[in-house]
């Protein structure tokens, strides 16, 4: 979280600057009005880079939009307008259930479009979506995204809601294929078999035998399996700079909050006698227990937030250095910096797919071996 | 990065997770991982029904080299055998044959014996009744006159006081 505050906070500094004086320019409350001024502005916004014109070319604002989510799915600009694919807006308001496309805001991210469903009306802002309202109040104070008076709960398909059911859809035909292939053929595997076959058996034989053990690692291979191929696909789909991948789901700390989170569950749900004694009667003189206790209980929560953190900081870091040596072709304003940025890119795309395979290696086989903590049979500390 | 609502992703994350974990586990890991190791226990149990099998083909070999060697020996002995009765038949037969010779001869002489013993007591009697015939008509012819057998009986009766 550390990591990512200094950059939003400073895209919000930005924008809320940006607001104040349009609103400042425009004092209505039209929303007709608005939407026609929101237009207008778009057009030098959008496109910064290709008109060489209108706002200045902001690596961070870039970079920021690019690793963060977003209600549509931003596929090109053509001519100034950006090209989006509109994802549903599913909101849980005072009054219900409100859901509407995203195109309704007419790529507006700036809080000026006020968008009307059933009585309510509503603003983008940031990426955020709020009662309009109450935007208007708040909006000179700074944004609080986590205030449930100002907003609605959003349960929106966002773009790495879509793209993780891309990954999903992928990942349940080319397995399914696989497991039906083995119902023909019980030689060796042949084909989609015979490529996967290889990486489920390392995930087996490398991860989930040597850290839980011969006799309890079989309960627990659908869940290392499945979440080595899907945090792998993800990583990948990250990679991919064009509809529809390069969306930063596994960049994304929330996403690998519920990961690190489940594999906390599991955890905790297969722990044995030993893990808890361990915890709560450690092999210490009696005094030392209440020093003891919260170490120990800390320690349960360490394991699965550095497991958090280190995929999403992984991910986002591959995501910013790629955007950054992009970014220093628009920052130089020079083609000739382009083969130079191109090599690097290059590099360093051939290397996030290394790490792509080497995070998912390791997300799993820290969890198997936090699993294999807690199943432990014998105490030797 | 832009805070766009957690509860959106941390929501849709949980449910798609947990129904992508229950329909992987039903769909593919389940097969999946039970064909795998099913091919493992198959193959394992190939490679030692196969070195079971190169056992008993040794031991196989090993039986045949046995037999064949026990084939041979006694074959060997049956010739040798073979050459020992025939040795034996031809020696009991050729001491039968002296034996059946010997005897032979010993009939044929003691028969011959007979034979001559027989002819000789023939040719004795034969000699015998010739000799008497001879003399008979000898006699007959000497003493056809008075005087001849006068004669004689005098000579006989001179012979007779010689004696």
């Amino acid at each position: 979280m550390a990591i990512s505050k200094k950059p939003v906070s400073f895209i919000v500094a930005t924008f809320v600057g940006l607001v104040s004086s349009i609103a400042l320019a425009n004092p209505t409350t039209d929303s007709v009005q608005v939407k026609t001024e929101v237009a207008h502005e778009e057009h030098h916004t959008a496109a910064p880079a290709a008109h060489g014109e209108g706002k200045e070319f902001s690596a961070t604002e870039l970079i920021n939009s690019h690793i963060g989510d977003a209600h549509d799915f931003h596929i090109a600009d053509w001519d100034g307008h950006p090209i989006s694919l509109a994802l549903p807006i599913i909101l849980w308001t005072d009054n219900g259930l409100k859901v509407f496309s995203s195109a309704e805001f007419h790529h507006d991210n700036t809080g000026h479009h006020v968008v009307s469903v059933d009585g309510e009306s509503f603003v983008r802002y940031n990426e955020v979506v709020y009662y309009a309202d109450k935007f208007a109040e708040i909006k000179d104070f700074g944004m609080i995204p986590l205030d449930f008076d100002v907003r609605p709960l959003n349960f929106s398909i966002t773009k790495n809601v879509f793209s993780m059911l891309l990954s999903v859809i992928v990942l349940l035909l080319l397995f399914t294929a696989m497991a039906r292939s083995y119902k023909k053929n019980d030689k060796a595997p042949k084909g989609l078999a015979g490529f996967l076959e290889p990486l489920v058996l390392f995930v087996r034989d490398e991860i989930a035998i040597p850290n839980i053990g011969h006799k309890k690692y079989a309960k627990y291979m659908p869940y290392l399996l499945t979440i080595f191929f899907f945090i792998w696909i993800n990583n990948l789909i990250g990679l991919i700079p064009f509809f529809p991948f390069s969306s930063n789901l596994t960049g994304n700390i929330y996403f690998t909050f519920v990961m690190a989170f489940i594999t906390f569950m599991i955890t905790t749900a297969s722990a044995n006698k030993a893990y808890w004694g361990h915890i709560f009667a450690p092999p210490v003189p009696k005094a030392l227990y209440p020093i003891m206790w919260p170490v120990e209980i800390i320690g349960m929560f360490t394991k699965p937030f550095a497991l958090m953190i280190r995929l999403f900081a992984n991910i986002t870091a591959g995501h910013i250095i790629i955007l950054s040596l992009i970014s220093l072709i628009y920052i130089f304003k020079s083609v000739a910096i382009a083969p130079v940025s191109g090599a690097f890119v290059l590099f360093m795309s051939v290397l996030e797919m290394l790490v792509a395979a080497l995070q998912a290696y390791v997300f799993t086989l820290l969890s198997a071996l936090f699993i294999g903590q807690a199943v432990e049979e014998h105490d030797h500390h | 990065m832009n805070f766009t609502s957690p509860e959106s992703l941390i929501f849709w994350t949980t449910l798609i997770f947990l129904v992508f974990f229950l329909l992987m586990k039903k769909l593919a890991w389940k097969p999946i991982l039970g064909a795998v190791k099913s091919r493992e226990e198959s193959i394992n149990n190939a490679l030692a029904s196969a070195e079971i099998a190169k056992k008993e083909l040794l031991n196989l070999k090993a039986d045949n080299q046995r037999l064949l060697d026990e084939a041979r020996a006694e074959r060997d002995t049956m010739l040798k055998e073979a050459r020992e009765i025939k040795e034996k038949i031809i020696a009991d037969a050729k001491s039968e044959a002296q034996i059946q010779g010997a005897k032979m001869i010993d009939q044929a002489k003691a028969s011959i014996e007979s034979e001559k013993n027989a002819a000789l007591a023939e040719l004795k009697s034969q000699v015998s009744d010739l000799s008497v015939e001879i003399a008979e008509k000898l006699l007959k012819a000497e003493l056809s006159n008075k005087a001849s057998q006068t004669a004689l009986v005098e000579k006989m009766l001179d012979e007779v006081k010689l004696n």
